[in-house]
């Protein structure tokens, strides 16, 4: 379970976020909706502690995130997260993309990596690709790849940075697809979206943000089919 | 006619010898500033992108002080400088200590753009699989920043070897000083010149061509 309290982040002057409150309940799917500079990346990015905060606090499955004992390589084992540049990297093959970590991080075998990561691999759908480097995969083939590199850390929760906004549009299912098949095995997922139709679909709650403040969140029913917030509204009728 | 008096004497195979013993001496210079040199320029290069202001600046100005004078002047000071303080060296090494930290200045920029050429989201990536900062640096950062940098820390590599001729000055018989002292000898300038020059091409050639060997590798 992740338990945000009151979380406030600035990047120098700029508030970004400004007093979240926030449950996410294993298994739940919740995505996070909202125009750029609303402060949803961000969000993502103080949960795994790859951005300090300044005030608040997150706890995930009762760890504190942003306590100076806190070991953060530790955590970030059990959430992986996608980012918005696919960020594979480009010396390695797909396989030993998904296998370094299992490797160095988890002390595995290069053996026992490998089957996990060919797994993984075969689970997103690219398992014919385990021996090609990023530059010869698509950029919807990419994402999956970093996909399968998060979830071969056998993660508790993943995290989505506008996983789909860099692709091109012929790629945006795919990797939506293997987005669904997770959130079906029961995988708790924050995912941050422009795809309105993938939230509507797959969440269990929706959350709109509007510079640095959660607005509203809700069921897909309530956020899309009777917004409260005027801010929600505009956004919404925007969008469609 | 009267005989004339023999100032000169005539090139002989020897002299190849002591050409290619001079070359060896070179070639000694060279690998060691350029290993000595590479290894503190990595590391300068690394306090130059993850040290604060005050490391980054004190690193520059230390730096830029070696990479600005002719590497001639910085020669011929330090080794009078440490023989006036009452600390004389050999040649061999006040032209080695100077010529590795000329070439560390060299190579602190180009690691220093190597570490940058990796994406700050690739690391992030990799730091959100659980990776360590030092992981990270081993297994990303170095291999994807060496790809980008190679032919640039060869180029600064050979430079440095040719730039190995201007220890002569301090009084280390290395290839170009052994042909100067041929050409005294024989005055055969032009043939003196173009053997040195041969085994500089030597030295140099099989650096450039493994790198290039590497480089076509990486890109299979």
């Amino acid at each position: 379970m992740i338990k945000i309290r009151n979380l406030h982040k600035a990047f120098g002057d700029v508030q970004v976020l400004k007093g979240i409150d926030l449950d996410v309940a294993d298994g739940e799917v919740l995505t996070i909706v909202g125009s750029s500079g609303s402060g949803k990346s961000t969000l993502l990015y103080c949960i795994n502690g790859l951005e300090p905060i300044n005030n608040g606090e997150i706890l995930v499955d009762g760890v504190d995130v942003h306590d100076n004992k806190t070991n953060l390589n530790s955590l970030r084992e059990k959430i992986g997260m996608v980012f918005q540049q696919w960020n594979s990297f480009p010396h390695l093959t797909a396989l030993e993309n998904v296998a370094l970590s299992p490797r160095i991080v988890k002390g595995l075998s290069k053996a026992d990596a490998e089957k996990i990561a060919a797994a993984q691999l075969e689970h997103v759908g690219i398992g014919d690709k385990l021996e090609s480097y990023p530059a010869e995969l698509s950029g919807g083939q990419q994402q999956r790849l970093a996909i399968a590199r998060a979830l071969a850390m056998e993660p508790s929760y993943m995290l989505f940075d506008e996983a789909t906004s860099a692709l091109d549009p012929e790629l945006v299912g795919e990797v939506l697809d293997t987005m669904r098949l997770l959130a079906k095995d029961g995988m708790t997922m924050i995912v941050v979206t422009h795809e309105m139709s993938f939230a509507k679909e797959v969440s269990d709650r929706v959350a709109y943000f509007h510079q640095g403040i959660m607005e509203e969140i809700g069921t897909p029913e309530e956020i899309f089919g009777n917004p409260q917030s005027v801010h929600t509204q505009k956004f919404l009728a925007n969008v469609r | 006619m009267a005989t004339s008096i023999q100032v000169f004497s005539d090139l002989q195979a020897s002299d190849l010898l002591f050409l290619g013993e001079a070359a060896l001496k070179t070639l000694e210079i060279a690998l060691v500033a350029i290993s000595v040199g590479t290894i503190f320029g990595v590391i300068f290069g690394w306090l130059l992108n993850a040290g604060n202001l005050a490391v980054r600046m004190l690193v520059n100005g230390f730096l830029d002080v070696f990479r600005s004078v002719p590497l001639i002047i910085q020669l011929i000071l330090f080794d009078s400088f440490i023989a006036i303080a009452g600390y004389p060296l050999p040649a061999f090494w006040s032209g080695t200590i100077i010529l590795s930290i000329y070439t560390s200045s060299l190579v602190a920029q180009v690691a220093r753009s190597g570490i940058d050429a990796v994406p700050l989201t690739t690391r992030r990536a990799s730091r959100s699989l659980g990776m360590t900062y030092w992981q990270d640096m081993r297994y990303i950062v170095w291999p994807i920043g060496l790809r980008a940098v190679l032919p640039a820390w060869v180029g600064v590599a050979l430079s440095v070897l040719k730039d190995s001729a201007l220890v002569s000055v301090i009084g280390y018989t290395e290839l170009l000083r052994a042909s100067q002292i041929l050409i005294t000898r024989t005055a055969e300038t032009f043939t003196v010149l173009a053997i040195a020059g041969l085994f500089y091409f030597a030295l140099s050639y099989p650096i450039s061509k493994a790198s290039s060997y590497i480089e076509k590798r990486w890109q299979q």
